[in-house]
């Protein structure tokens, strides 16, 4: 034989010696520190070549800027830049993504897709509208979709995001009472567990707030509502499914008891991902819901935005729907965007264009590819999951309603942690450490310590059981008595626990040449 | 269907590990009466293929921007955008991830941010700027809001220069929250009206520059009268280039800047999603709307960074929030960050400068084909006035194949200037678009 | 010194009263990292809001414990809130008001019977 003696150790060798390593240059390993931009020295490169203007802007005299201190990059420096700091980020593409109320589904590539291409991408919102057809046509299908989908007879596009679709709902009412002779009426009534959004956009548009109590089962009191209905209440703003993730059962006595009082009911549809395709918000008696298309229908959160938020609207509300809409007729498709004189009840408008289209497109382009049946499996798979994880950990954590089905979210509270010296943040930062992103905390107000999770209906059963297992460890550590395992968590992250007090004490918003650490 | 990954067994294996018969059983809360018993009448699913069919159909209806002669601005511009950034914000780890509320795991999207409210702050002229707002318009009506806040005053006045959609957003978000707003009349040099109508009920004077028509302000006298009268002066910019070389709104002695980011970073998208800018004065910064990032250590003593001051947000103060926003515009400022980095100071300023000179060589070809131009200082953009309503020049000029801007009244058709026309040039604008236009306007 | 069953303690120099948030307040508070103080010149009525307090998650309105003219305000708190941490029941007092009727400042709790509240809660 040839003998080749010339071959590297192929076994890892002094493996069991890693606790406390310190790298020399002080990263760890192909995570590395990166500074800013500001720190990398390129004041004067510039990562994209332009060609010298041929005119110079003498014109301009007085009118010019001094200097802009701003450093560039080069394109292989920037991409470094940029690619190092992604990786210091948890993304759904990466594991389960449990944040209660927020839907952190699969986002599909071929949405991204479609939204690049040039007839929508590079399609200016002022090009003449002969020349915005296929953009036109695209609205209408999609309105078609959410009106069906939600059984309501009229929806407006244009918000931004689902507070400002909340904002738009609550203009939509506000200018109704106000066409009727019941600008009089000031309060809007807000649950004791709704998003901080509903109360903040009441106080926006002028509404005095007032809480609607809760039942033990983590319902609305219909006691309570009725005491509080009455002449001068403008609105309901009511989550369903809400935000403990049930379905308030009497959604429909909801209704009834507030138009019996005059006042218009508005439906956070933050949730309507538990429902789509299975429950009609129109037939429960709703006059406005927005709907989160970052939510349930897909299109990514992107680090927190952008979002949309279109707004359904009933009979009664869709005549003071804001500019613009889509209007077809024989000759194609026309944007309305001022208020004519057909529609001269529109109470204005919500930014400067005709919405998010990029986003329109990417949820059409999820319509069309679940259908009506994928888009009510969506709704069924969703409920399914979330039971699944409810029943999977009620034995370790303890369930906040443990009685009857939840829908698309598990709801628990922190009695089960009573006595351990672990706290709700503790328990899940230190889900970090085994690989998924924290579930919303302490939201729902109306459960101590709340621990709300949504898994989407994207998650495979093995992803779902290998969260379980993690959280059914977690558990039993947490009332092990490993109690630094909390404390101190996260310890695998790229940061340990951050200084918030520090933050808020002293802000620095912008980079400055000195910094906290070296202080 | 592929978004779906649990099996018919895994269903029912599921559904008994929690004890139900059946998934109807889940949904027993919902009415009888308001439950579907089958699909809702809409297409059933379909295949990636057939998708791709239907939007690419869609979109070949449309007319790109880049298909031909194309002059609109108004709000919304064209430029190149260096493909790097399209890239990077498709990586996984932007693009589907939260708000980064849980900052240990999330310090790529934080950094970005502290990093784009630096770059903010340095173009505006500005101490601090936010993580971000919807659009430019949405960014104006907050800046309103937050001078009553600041002034305890009621009225803002809004200058005839101001774009009128974010007049518009302004006094339907505005008013609705209590405000009066006075909307000076549409005019192309705006500035004396603004500072004769500030008086002492006046919380701020909303001045727009380069304005609507294209027209570049000093709006350092109007800072002056605004400040006299106690009053806070709000500078909006729609063309984010612009400050690549001209006067930051901080040198002219606004408090506050806000400003339509879209021009860095991101496409046309038919009007969004954009990124609005807002910046301010330290001393304004605890009433501020939206998001910050701040710096501060973590547990070991390295920096890092966290959203901060969040007292002033809704998910915390709730009906005594400063704004009802929560969603931000995060994946199209992180699209700005990655352009505005690439740029540099450097090439900021050269791309502004070669998009003022596009616009010299437009105003020169569009004299030439004998229409009066309106802007007596510019940037890239500037109004003319058309021989007949400007809406039918465009028409007449598409015939031609060239879009030829954007009428005024089509902004505001109640202000009487149904002949004015504006007219945008970009680094996009070769010499060649610029002679068909002027070829199609002489014959229209 | 008087309290409140909202936690805020009041000491009366003369017909001036230094109102602050007592120890357990600012021991349930956590972190203060802000501090919104009232303007010097303000008349308040016993019960409105008329400071701010706040730590990284929450925000609370602090009360009038007694009717009068704000007559000074706490000037370190802008630059050192944590001082209501430190020293809640002295340096970190908010504001100096001119008393207005000395009955309401008799009808708070002594310090025995506030001790004996806090035992409740």
């Amino acid at each position: 034989m040839t003998m080749q003696n010339v071959g590297r150790p192929t076994r890892p060798e002094g493996a069991s010696e890693t606790a406390g390593f310190q790298s020399l240059t002080g990263g760890r390993g192909l995570l590395q520190d990166e500074p800013l931009i500001f720190e990398l020295g390129g004041w004067s490169k510039t990562g994209v070549d332009l060609p010298e203007p041929d005119q110079d802007a003498s014109d301009l005299a007085g009118l010019t800027r001094a200097d802009l201190p701003l450093p560039g990059l080069s394109e292989p420096e920037a991409m470094r830049h940029y690619v190092r700091l992604s990786q210091k980020n948890h993304a759904i593409d990466l594991a389960l993504y449990p944040l209660g109320s927020c839907t952190m589904k699969h986002n599909p590539r071929l949405n991204e897709k479609a939204a690049r291409l040039p007839g929508f991408a590079d399609l200016h919102p002022l090009a003449p509208v002969a020349t915005a057809q296929g953009a036109l046509a695209l609205m209408d299908r999609l309105a078609h979709w959410l009106k069906t989908l939600t059984g309501m007879p009229a929806v407006a596009l244009s918000p931004k995001a689902g507070a400002h679709g909340e904002l738009c709902g609550l203009l939509c009412i506000k200018a109704a009472h106000e066409a009727a002779g019941q600008g009089h009426r000031r309060t809007v009534l807000v649950p004791t567990s709704a998003h901080g959004t509903n109360p903040a956009t009441a106080a926006f548009v002028g509404y005095t707030v007032a809480e609607i109590a809760q039942t033990p089962d983590g319902r609305v009191d219909l006691a309570d509502l009725e005491l509080k209905l009455g002449p001068d209440v403008a609105a309901i703003m009511v989550t369903n499914p809400n935000t403990c993730g049930l379905f308030e059962r009497d959604i429909l006595e909801i209704s009834r008891l507030t138009h019996a009082a005059g006042a218009y009911f508005y439906c956070d549809g933050a949730n309507f991902n538990a429902i789509v395709g299975r429950v009609r918000p129109g037939d429960l008696g709703v006059d406005a819901m927005h709907i989160n298309l970052h939510k349930t229908f897909s299109t990514p959160h992107g680090g927190g935005g952008p979002g949309a938020g279109p707004v359904v609207l009933s009979e009664a509300l869709a005549p003071f729907a804001p500019a613009p809409w889509v209007v077809s007729s024989a000759e194609g498709f026309e944007l309305v965007e001022e208020p004519t004189a057909e529609a001269a009840q529109a109470f204005g408008r919500m930014c400067a264009f005709h919405g998010q289209m990029g986003m329109f497109v990417r949820a059409y382009a999820y319509m069309l590819s679940h259908g009506s049946d994928g888009l009510r499996q969506v709704a069924e798979d969703a409920v399914l999951n979330a039971n699944y994880v409810k029943a999977r950990l009620a034995d370790v954590m303890t369930p906040a309603f443990p009685d009857g089905p939840c829908m698309h979210e598990a709801l628990f509270d922190d009695r089960w942690l009573d006595g351990t010296g672990v706290t709700t943040l503790d328990f899940a930062k230190a889900m970090i450490d085994e690989g998924f992103h924290p579930m919303t905390m302490y939201f729902p107000l109306v459960v101590h310590g709340a621990m709300l999770i949504e898994p989407t209906e994207t998650e495979s059963r093995r992803e779902l059981d290998r969260f379980c297992e993690a959280l059914r460890a977690l558990a039993n550590a947490a009332r092990g008595n490993d109690k630094d395992r909390f404390k101190a968590a996260p310890h695998l992250a790229p940061l340990r626990r951050l200084d918030e007090t520090l933050a808020a004490r002293k802000p620095r918003l912008a980079w400055k040449p000195e910094t906290l650490a070296a202080e | 269907m592929r978004y779906l990954p649990l099996t018919a067994d895994d269903r029912a294996e599921m559904l008994g590990v929690i004890g139900a018969p059946d998934v109807d059983a889940l949904f027993v809360d919902v009415p009888e009466a308001a439950r579907l018993s089958g699909p809702v009448d809409l297409p059933a699913h379909a295949g990636e293929l057939e998708v791709e069919r239907e939007l690419a159909r869609l979109s070949a209806m449309n007319r790109a921007a880049g298909d031909g002669p194309f002059f609109c601005g108004a709000g919304a511009y064209r430029h190149h955008v260096p493909a790097t950034v399209d890239h990077v914000i498709q990586r996984s780890e932007f693009l589907t991830s939260y708000t980064p509320y849980q900052p240990e795991i999330a310090q790529g999207t934080l950094q970005v941010l502290f990093e784009f409210q630096t770059q903010v702050a340095a173009l505006t002229g500005m101490d601090v700027a936010n993580a971000s707002m919807y659009d430019g318009s949405t960014a104006c009506a907050e800046a309103v809001m937050m001078a009553q806040r600041v002034t305890r005053r009621e009225k803002a006045i809004l200058s005839g220069g101001l774009h009128p959609h974010y007049a518009a957003v302004t006094q339907t978000i505005a008013h609705a929250e209590g405000m009066e707003i006075e909307r000076l009349a549409a005019a192309i040099d705006a500035e004396a009206a603004v500072i004769d109508a500030i008086d002492e009920a006046t919380a701020c004077v909303v001045v727009q520059t380069p304005n609507v028509f294209g027209v570049v302000t000093d709006v350092t006298r109007i800072a002056e009268a605004a400040h006299a009268r106690g009053a806070l002066l709000i500078v909006v910019t729609t063309e984010a280039v612009s400050f690549g070389l001209l006067k930051s709104p901080g040198e002219m002695a606004a408090d506050i800047a806000v400003a339509e980011g879209q021009s860095i970073g991101n496409a046309l998208n038919y009007g969004g999603p954009y990124v609005g800018l807002f910046a301010c004065r330290e001393k304004l910064v605890r009433q501020m709307p939206g998001r910050l990032c701040g710096e501060t250590v973590d547990a070991e003593g390295r920096r890092g960074y966290v959203l901060t001051l969040s007292t002033r947000e809704q998910h915390i103060r709730r009906e005594k929030a400063t704004s009802n926003i929560c969603t931000n515009s995060g994946l199209c400022a992180l699209a700005f960050t990655i352009h505005m980095t690439l740029l540099g100071g450097t090439g900021l300023g050269q791309l502004a400068r070669l998009n003022h000179a596009k616009a010299r060589e437009l105003k020169t070809a569009v004299e030439g084909a004998g229409l009066e131009v309106l802007t007596p200082r510019f940037f890239n953009e500037i109004a003319v006035r058309t021989r007949g309503p400007a809406a039918a020049a465009v028409d007449a000029a598409l015939a031609h194949g060239v879009v030829a801007g954007v009428p005024y009244s089509r902004l505001d058709p109640h202000a009487g200037l149904d002949d004015v026309l504006l007219l945008c040039a970009t680094e996009t604008t070769t010499p060649e678009d610029i002679a068909a236009l002027a070829a199609a306007l002489k014959a229209a | 010194m008087r309290f409140t069953k909202d936690h805020e303690w009041v000491e009366l120099d003369g017909d001036v009263a230094t109102v602050g948030i007592t120890a357990y307040a600012a021991e349930q508070l956590g972190d203060v990292v802000f501090v919104e103080t009232p303007d010097v010149g303000k008349a308040v009525k016993a019960g409105d809001a008329f400071a701010v307090v706040e730590s990284v998650k929450a925000a609370s309105d602090v009360y009038a414990p007694i009717s009068g003219e704000v007559v000074e305000a706490n000037p370190e708190l802008g630059d050192a809130p944590e001082t209501v941490n430190a020293s809640p029941e002295q340096g970190g007092w908010f504001a100096k008001v001119k008393l207005a009727d000395k009955s309401e400042y008799d009808a708070l709790m002594d310090r025995a019977a506030y001790e004996a509240f806090l035992q409740t809660l």
